[in-house]
């Protein structure tokens, strides 16, 4: 119990983990899916080529290890002349691998969806980007809801390999004190239970969201 | 990089795939025990399963690991960095597995495990005979994904010091002051094998899909 005193003595240090772990998982969501849905479209297109690249650029993530790839962007890319801090290399890494996983469960949605809606919105004279916006895009975000909040989860656990490019997020903030002040259980599992929280909140998000589409149904 | 780089580089390699082997082999097993305490609703236990789930299914392999590492030798356990990540590895293998065995439980119809009942077919028995050969089927292609997110968590057992591919890359980008090769190297000894379990996943389920149809 005495050890779980120290962690709360030392709590301004976790807390500022914590909310660097929610900076960043908010931040890299909001970039993915902003990245992802536009990538989508270009998994879906006719044209051989285009649906090609995006189809390698989506496999070649799904086969990456997300620590390797954080190396590469933060000790690989200065080699040809582009350099992050910490926070642009993880936040950089972050966003450019979960885009392909949005793109990916977007992709899958959409195959599902009816394609009455969209040929109806065409005879209503929708095209384009009001097209996507208007007709496309909401069935699809409440059909794709529980995927896309497991991947906001995904996002909050990947952040934590950014402790060995030193950011300063949760898990580093535990390490430190565990191995400052020799308290790793307390120190650790206070960061497990932490970690828990956030997707315990994360979950809640995408029940309401499962309510919602239950009611528009 | 030189002769001797690509050595380590492959030593690297063998102990990523044998640790992801590991894993898996002690996960699977472990979270389809704990399916089956969920599905047959054992008093006390089956809570605790869903708690443990939760739990895992949140927490970074990272920092279930420090925990391990670090904190199991205050309660007088010390394991091995090798150890410690084959445990890590385990857990957090069990909490998704269980996961995907319980769901393909749900699906299996009820009326079968009433009709092993009422011929007097014992848990064990069928079990065997009529659950496991029909979860097994269905659970195939989520195990392999999740078997492809194991192996992309590996690189995390770097942190207590177990040199696998990744670890040894940078190493080596280190030492030559070149960390781009090594990199690249590295990341070429995982795409074949990640691709290799995502294509076998994506062909169990058209597989599985076109059988549906014909059904």
């Amino acid at each position: 119990m005495h050890d779980f005193g120290i962690v709360w003595s030392e709590r301004s240090l976790l807390l500022s983990g914590l909310a660097n772990t929610v900076v960043l998982t908010v931040l890299a969501s909001v970039g993915a899916f902003a990245l992802g849905t536009l990538l989508c479209p270009l998994l879906m297109r006719r044209e051989r080529a285009v649906a090609w690249a995006a189809h390698a650029f989506v496999d070649g993530f799904r086969c990456t290890p997300f620590l390797l790839f954080a190396y590469l962007v933060y000790y690989g890319l200065p080699t040809v002349g582009i350099s992050f801090d910490s926070w642009g290399a993880g936040l950089f890494a972050l966003v450019m691998y979960h885009t392909a996983y949005v793109a990916e469960i977007l992709r899958g949605a959409w195959a599902a969806q009816p394609k009455a809606p969209v040929e109806a919105g065409h005879a209503f004279g929708f095209r384009g980007f009001g097209l996507w916006r208007r007709i496309v895009m909401p069935p699809l975000l409440l059909a794709a809801g529980p995927l896309l909040g497991n991947q906001v989860i995904q996002i909050v656990k990947d952040s934590a390999f950014l402790t060995v490019i030193a950011l300063p997020e949760l898990t580093h903030a535990a390490n430190s004190i565990q191995s400052r002040h020799y308290v790793p259980f307390a120190a650790l599992l206070t960061a497990l239970l932490l970690y828990w929280a956030l997707c315990l909140v994360v979950e809640a998000g995408v029940a309401a969201v499962g309510r919602m589409a239950e009611a528009r149904r | 990089m030189s002769a001797a780089d690509w050595l380590t580089l492959f030593s690297g390699a063998l102990t990523t795939l044998a640790l992801s082997a590991a894993g898996i082999a002690l996960g699977l097993p472990l979270g389809l025990a704990l399916a089956l305490l969920r599905w047959s609703r054992v008093p006390v236990i089956a809570p605790l399963v869903v708690v443990y789930v939760s739990v895992l299914r949140a927490t970074p392999l990272i920092t279930l690991l420090l925990l391990i590492f670090f904190a199991l030798p205050s309660v007088g356990i010390t394991l091995g960095p090798v150890a410690a990540g084959v445990l890590a590895l385990m857990l957090n293998g069990s909490a998704f597995n269980c996961e995907i065995w319980r769901a393909a439980l749900m699906d299996l119809p009820k009326d079968q495990i009433e009709a092993a009942q009422s011929t007097g077919m014992r848990f064990g028995l069928y079990l065997r005979r009529i659950v496991l050969p029909q979860i097994a089927r269905a659970s195939l292609p989520g195990l392999m994904s999740e078997m492809s997110l194991l192996i992309k968590l590996t690189p995390a057992l770097a942190v207590v010091g177990v040199v696998d591919v990744t670890r040894a890359a940078v190493r080596i980008g280190a030492a030559t002051y070149e960390p781009l090769p090594p990199l690249l190297a590295a990341l070429a000894i995982y795409l074949p094998i990640v691709y290799a379990l995502v294509s076998g996943q994506r062909w169990f389920e058209r597989r599985r899909a076109q059988s549906e149809a014909a059904a």
